[in-house]
């Protein structure tokens, strides 16, 4: 009989229960109290969330914590039972989604005034399902807490309800990822016909001694389809530029922070612990790459040509998405290691610009970036936030996205990528140039003010309703997530240890036998040693590249608007352009077909023979 | 059990994608996704089913059973299934007769806010 250590399998179910009961508590209380006291006890109960997480982790970076619920543990490594199993990378991000829940929650104090408890209690159902998500190791309960957090972001997404863009964004967000889910589920149920079994460590114990069968390649597309679509891949991406441009500034905090990393990651976990052996890691490492790339290029050329703040962010997040699947793909523990940082450094970084966003709203009513050129001039503190958080993004060392940056490159052309650094480097610069411009022209007031006519094909940023009443001055609570955002990112690529704990994470995470291992039979985990150098010369001679491929990209974008139409380029560019424009159309209908033609694609990838 | 109910659920989940991309009114739409959602019942429900078998009902006291049931297991999650697809369906509705206060139409279409 297998012994687990039960000292802190009570953490996990905690960090579930907290946000859960306290959502039902705000949704009873809140018309009784005022509404600080609905403040302090939401932010408060998410500042527990992370103290559980952060004890967590502290707890399974030397082996995983493994919670048999109602304490059905396996014998003989059989068990009916579910299980919460948390690996520091399932921890990490549990704990990244509490510290940007808290955040968000002090920068709604004074910013989402509207709104009575129903925006706290959405905030903290949201919180319980991305937890969930991230510590379950059972595959329908990542199916429940997928529809869990999906519900409220849907909610959150549209709650401006008198605002039709905020209500078409939460319609195509509720459509498309709902649509995924049911994929995801039949996935489940193809798993189940075969094994007999949801649990993933079962799964995978069971999968690895079955012969491939074309039933579990089916299985692992449709899964693949629906975490993909919360992920952000191309083409499943379509929904999230909408919900974020239209969604609360610390909603988008949320959205872009971790949920869309947490597609990615349930993607990643379900293909180590239950499918790594019985499919081909040739198969998936092509599959992933090239999506990755497709999903950076889509991603940052609609980036580079957006003027509503918020949705230029958006796509940024999609373009980073596809540099995380990309260094990820690479199926080995440097390039997730990587992966982790860069996905840790980049929720500091955009969630700072997004709540930077959210003030532009707050104080001049837009967030366009030509209605709002140079309104931004009498700034102190706010214009250079959002140069640090534009050079951030563009990978300037030491941000954490540099570090990760780094060692993904790193690890792409170990894996036989040469051409990976290259990617990496254009994909940051491109997002962080087009963060620049727009800071240049709205805060430094750079640049011609170019002819503010609005084109009938693109989202402009001055239609979007306030969430407040206008603003003289940024309150301290709005300012301070922003700083600590900006801070966290930097400390990711200072602090000494974060680099080899992101390591040991990354060896955790590939290792799925040893998942199953210490889920099923209490088998203690094998730790390994950090091996990888943090800064290399090679790795800081690229992230200044992108960091000033950035600048020069943003100058161009201020200062070359005369150079742009007289070069011939610039007419050749157009019509891809347009029809890349053009597919990105706000309506529901073409995402959907776009989803089966993504799902058609990862299909052909994955189940075809090929050499 | 045959290969008809898997067909039907395959089926189910496509034509239902299908009518949303067709789709000309929201309502439509998101009843289209119930009818996609729809397919996953059919198709977990198919899984647990036996030919012949009684309902996963057992009496006291608890012994080992000595006839064949269907799977419970599944059944408790369409169930859960049918709880998300009321919520999904309930808030999306909700969000269309809002656009629809708000616009005065409901035709995707001709809803042109987020483009580019």
């Amino acid at each position: 009989m297998p012994v687990f250590d039960t000292g802190v399998a009570w953490l996990p179910p905690v960090a579930l229960t907290i946000p859960i009961l306290l959502s039902a508590a705000v949704l009873v209380g809140y018309r009784r109290v005022r509404r600080p006291v609905v403040d302090a006890v939401a932010t408060a109960g998410a500042a527990c969330v992370v103290a559980v997480t952060a004890a967590l982790l502290a707890r399974s970076s030397e082996g995983r914590v493994v919670t048999w619920s109602a304490g059905w543990a396996p014998s003989h490594g059989f068990s009916v039972g579910i299980v919460l199993v948390s690996d520091p990378v399932g921890d990490g991000i549990a704990l990244t989604a509490a510290v940007l829940v808290t955040l968000a929650l002090v920068f709604s104090w004074r910013y989402v005034e509207s709104a009575e408890g129903h925006f706290h209690t959405l905030v903290l159902l949201f919180l319980a399902g991305m937890e969930g998500f991230a510590l379950t190791g059972d595959l329908f309960d990542m199916f429940v807490f997928f529809e869990l957090m999906g519900a409220a972001a849907y909610a959150l997404t549209g709650m401006k309800v008198e605002d039709v863009g905020s209500l078409q964004g939460g319609m195509n967000f509720g459509i498309m990822n709902s649509l995924g889910a049911y994929m995801a589920l039949m996935g489940v149920g193809f798993l189940y016909a075969r094994t007999g079994n949801l649990g993933l460590p079962q799964l995978g114990e069971v999968l690895d001694h079955q012969p491939r069968s074309t039933l579990v390649v089916a299985a692992f597309v449709m899964l693949m389809a629906g975490f993909l679509v919360k992920g952000a891949m191309a083409p499943f991406h379509f929904w999230l530029a909408d919900a974020h441009a239209v969604a609360p500034a610390p909603v988008c905090v949320l959205f872009s922070g971790v949920m869309v990393p947490l597609g990615v990651y349930a993607a990643f976990r379900v293909y180590w612990v239950v499918f790594s052996h019985q499919l081909a890691p040739g198969d998936i490492r092509r599959t992933f790459v090239v999506m990755g790339a497709v999903t950076a290029v889509v991603g940052s050329v609609m980036c580079l040509t957006s003027r509503n703040f918020k949705r230029l962010l958006a796509y940024s997040t999609i373009a980073h998405v596809g540099l995380f699947l990309s260094a990820l793909g690479y199926l080995t523990a440097a390039g997730t290691a990587g992966a982790l940082l860069y996905v840790a450094g980049h929720a500091g970084v955009k969630s700072a610009l997004f709540l930077i966003g959210g003030v532009m709203l707050a104080r001049y009513g837009s967030v366009d970036e030509i209605d709002l050129h140079g309104r931004g001039r009498d700034t102190r503190v706010m214009k250079w936030l959002a140069v640090a958080g534009g050079l951030g993004l563009a990978c300037l060392p030491p941000f954490g996205t540099a570090l990760g940056k780094a060692i993904s490159e790193d690890a792409g052309v170990s894996a036989g990528y040469p051409w990976a650094p290259a990617l990496f480097v254009v994909v940051s610069a491109l997002t962080g140039g087009a963060v620049l411009r727009a800071t240049g022209r709205i805060y430094f007031g750079m640049g011609p003010r170019p002819e503010g006519a609005e084109r009938p094909d693109q989202t402009s940023g001055s239609r979007e309703e306030r969430d407040t009443r206008p603003l003289r001055r940024v309150p301290v609570t709005m300012l301070a997530p922003i700083v600590v955002l900006l801070l966290g990112s930097l400390a990711i690529g200072v602090v000494p240890g974060v680099h080899s704990a992101a390591q040991r994470a990354a060896e955790f995470f590939v290792d799925g036998a040893a998942y199953q291992r210490q889920a099923l039979l209490a088998a203690p985990a094998h730790v390994a040693a950090a091996h990888l150098p943090e800064w290399t010369g090679r790795g800081l001679a690229l992230d200044f590249a992108s960091a000033a491929l950035a600048v020069l990209v943003a100058g161009v974008g201020l200062w070359g608007g005369v150079l742009h139409e007289r070069l011939p380029l610039a007419r050749l560019r157009r019509r891809p352009l347009a029809a890349l424009r053009a597919a990105h159309s706000g309506h529901v209908g073409d995402y959907v077909a776009w989803l089966l033609v993504g799902l058609a694609v990862l299909g052909g990838f994955v189940g075809l023979p090929h050499r | 059990m045959s290969v008809y109910a898997y067909v039907v659920s395959v089926w189910l989940l496509l034509v239902g994608a299908f009518g949303i991309v067709r789709s000309r009114n929201l309502i439509h739409a998101v009843l289209c996704l119930s009818v996609s959602q729809s397919g996953t019942y059919v198709l977990l429900l198919a899984i647990g089913y036996q030919r012949g078998a009684s309902p996963p009902v057992f009496g006291e006291p608890a012994t080992k059973p000595t006839f064949r049931v269907v799977d419970p297991v599944v059944q408790a999650m369409t169930l859960t299934d049918v709880v998300v697809s009321a919520t999904v369906t309930a808030l999306l509705l909700a969000l269309a007769v809002q656009i629809h206060k708000r616009n005065g139409t409901l035709d995707p279409d001709e809803l042109r806010n987020l483009q580019g």
